[in-house]
């Protein structure tokens, strides 16, 4: 059994030739709750779905562990509210990875549903059609999928856009029973202060990986201003990215991670940064 | 009494080819309303109309090359149907086109196709023929037909249920826990098809989707779940055949449209009438609750 809950091995993720995410190495370990951070446009919804499975890297590769006990909750989701479902139909997909296809629910199926149900704090709506939810209400409901699925990594993109305060409050509760579960959470969060405050550790994007380590270092003024001058728009005319090109950018303080910027290297170390954390 | 059976029952008692199209119609509605259900709630209830369309070239080749004959006008039928639903999904999926702009071009290309087809061998009756369907001329190939379709849709949508409500309720969640959603997009996608295609026996290329989405769309006004839905829409498919059966019967007007406008005629009711339709959300008390 590996600690690694994912491994990046200098991943690149994106669209049209263009990398939204540029040469990640390093491992997420297992139990870890991690929070991904950047500003828009800095890759961390491709990260999220390039961990999940839904966009083939353009080079590197990412590893992750146990692929069938993963949950993800994409960002405000392609969810079709006006679809006739009550909020028990959207919680009791969750049900998916035990049952598949045809499996039966059981009673206990069931009774999982209501438990989950509560844990969001959703008793009293099981019947109510999704399109008379509120934002935050919907959130919750969705999280309540989650619980049921069970997952051993689980993945939230912006779980907390649109949301009040109780609910992150709630939600963020949630969160770390996951991690005193030992499930493997992470979360893409803008909230810098909330980061500091509830997640243990932080990984930092700008189109390329920043910071990866404890948040309250991660998210030091040093390297905010470093995340901050990105360029967002894509260059057509960029050169194409090729091995031995480029300047070494170091990485600072990266516990698991081993962020390459040569972009040749594959060994693992070659240019890891292990301060660890305190 | 006895005029309500003269007017209800005698017709579909006394002459048998009343009772094949009988049979034939409410086999039909089995399988094409919750279809129509399903493109309805994917927003596709366009795409039952440009997939009936791009059947037509194939039913056409048939018809050239071995004239009015079943079973080669529903192959071809079938293949064209299959051709444009892949091609369109595929563009979609490989392109940046997104797939309704994708099935317009391929069922407009279809159609011209179809219509060119036809008219190089037929007559224009003949190209009505193909287009408005014989109801009331339906044989036991036909009949046959008609009914292995309706079982083959029943028993897949039981088999695949959940993945189609998750396909169409939340379609990433679908990809992260799955990968049967392409598989079960495309079989869906062959299902319209299939439907279509024996629609296109009994009503004809255009009034096929007919049956298949004025059912589902009336049903919408009064149900908000989905399996109420599915079985409201099938009710309603089988008692507009009753009713257009009967008013083609009495008063001599052509089966096929006589079946749409009845169910047109429950759509438009539906619309005023039902729970979620213009009357009953316009006349809510104006007083609301204390929670």
């Amino acid at each position: 059994m590996s600690d690694a809950a994912i491994t990046f091995d200098n991943l690149t993720l994106g669209y049209n030739s263009h990398p939204a995410v540029h040469h990640l190495s390093g491992t997420v370990t297992r139990g870890a709750l991690t929070a991904v951070v950047g500003a828009n446009g800095s890759g961390k919804s491709t990260l999220m779905k390039g961990i999940a499975g839904i966009l083939k890297p353009m080079a590197g590769a990412v590893q992750v562990n146990n692929k069938a006990r993963m949950a993800y909750l994409p960002q405000g989701t392609e969810l079709d509210r006006s679809f006739p479902a009550r909020v028990i139909d959207l919680v009791s997909m969750g049900l998916w990875p035990r049952r598949g296809l045809l499996g039966r629910y059981s009673r206990s199926d069931w009774q999982k549903v209501e438990a989950a149900i509560a844990a969001v704090g959703l008793v009293g709506f099981e019947a109510r059609s999704l399109d008379t939810l509120s934002g935050g209400q919907l959130q919750r409901a969705l999280f309540a999928r989650v619980v049921l699925q069970d997952a051993e990594l689980i993945l939230l993109d912006e779980p907390f856009n649109a949301v009040d305060q109780r609910t992150i409050a709630d939600l963020l509760a949630l969160m770390q029973h996951w991690h005193r579960e030992h499930r493997t959470v992470l979360v893409v969060v803008h909230d810098h202060d909330l980061v500091r405050q509830h997640l243990p550790e932080a990984l930092l994007l700008a189109r390329r990986p920043i910071a990866w380590g404890q948040s309250a270092v991660v998210l030091n003024s040093e390297n905010l201003a470093k995340a901050r001058h990105f360029d967002e728009a894509w260059d057509e005319n960029a050169p194409w990215c090729a091995p031995g090109e480029h300047a070494h950018d170091h990485v600072h303080d990266a516990p698991h991670a081993h962020v390459h910027h040569d972009h040749g290297h594959h060994e693992h170390g070659h240019h890891d940064l292990h301060k660890g954390a305190a | 009494m006895e005029s309500a059976y003269q007017f209800l029952v005698a017709p579909f008692v006394e002459f048998e080819f009343m009772q094949r199209a009988l049979a034939g119609a409410i086999l039909l509605a089995l399988g094409s309303c919750p279809i129509g259900v399903f493109l309805m709630l994917r927003r596709m209830s366009l795409t039952g109309d440009a997939m009936a369309h791009a059947i037509l070239p194939g039913a056409a080749v048939g018809f050239l090359l071995f004239g009015l004959e079943l079973v080669p006008m529903t192959i071809g039928g079938l293949v064209a149907g299959v051709v444009v639903a892949l091609g369109a999904g595929a563009v979609s999926r490989l392109t940046v086109q997104k797939e309704d702009a994708s099935m317009a071009a391929f069922y407009l290309i279809s159609l011209a196709l179809g219509v060119l087809i036809v008219s190089m061998r037929g007559s224009s009756v003949d190209l009505l023929h193909v287009l408005f369907g014989t109801v009331l001329a339906l044989n036991d190939d036909a009949l046959f037909l008609i009914g292995g379709i309706s079982v083959v849709t029943l028993v897949s949508l039981a088999i695949f249920w959940r993945a189609l409500v998750a396909e169409c309720l939340d379609p990433l969640f679908l990809r992260s826990v799955s990968s049967l959603g392409p598989p079960v997009h495309f079989l869906f996608l062959g299902l319209v098809v299939l439907n279509l295609v024996g629609g296109f026996q009994a009503l004809g290329t255009l009034l096929a989707v007919g049956l298949m989405m004025l059912p589902a769309a009336a049903a919408r006004f009064w149900t908000t779940r989905l399996e109420p839905l599915c079985l409201l829409a099938i009710a309603i498919g089988i008692a507009s055949c009753v009713a257009g059966l009967l008013i083609s019967y009495h008063a001599s007007l052509p089966s096929g449209p006589a079946i749409i406008l009845s169910a047109g005629i429950v759509y438009l009711l539906s619309m005023i009438i039902g729970p979620r339709g213009l009357i009953p959300t316009r006349l809510r008390p104006a007083a609301h609750r204390t929670a």
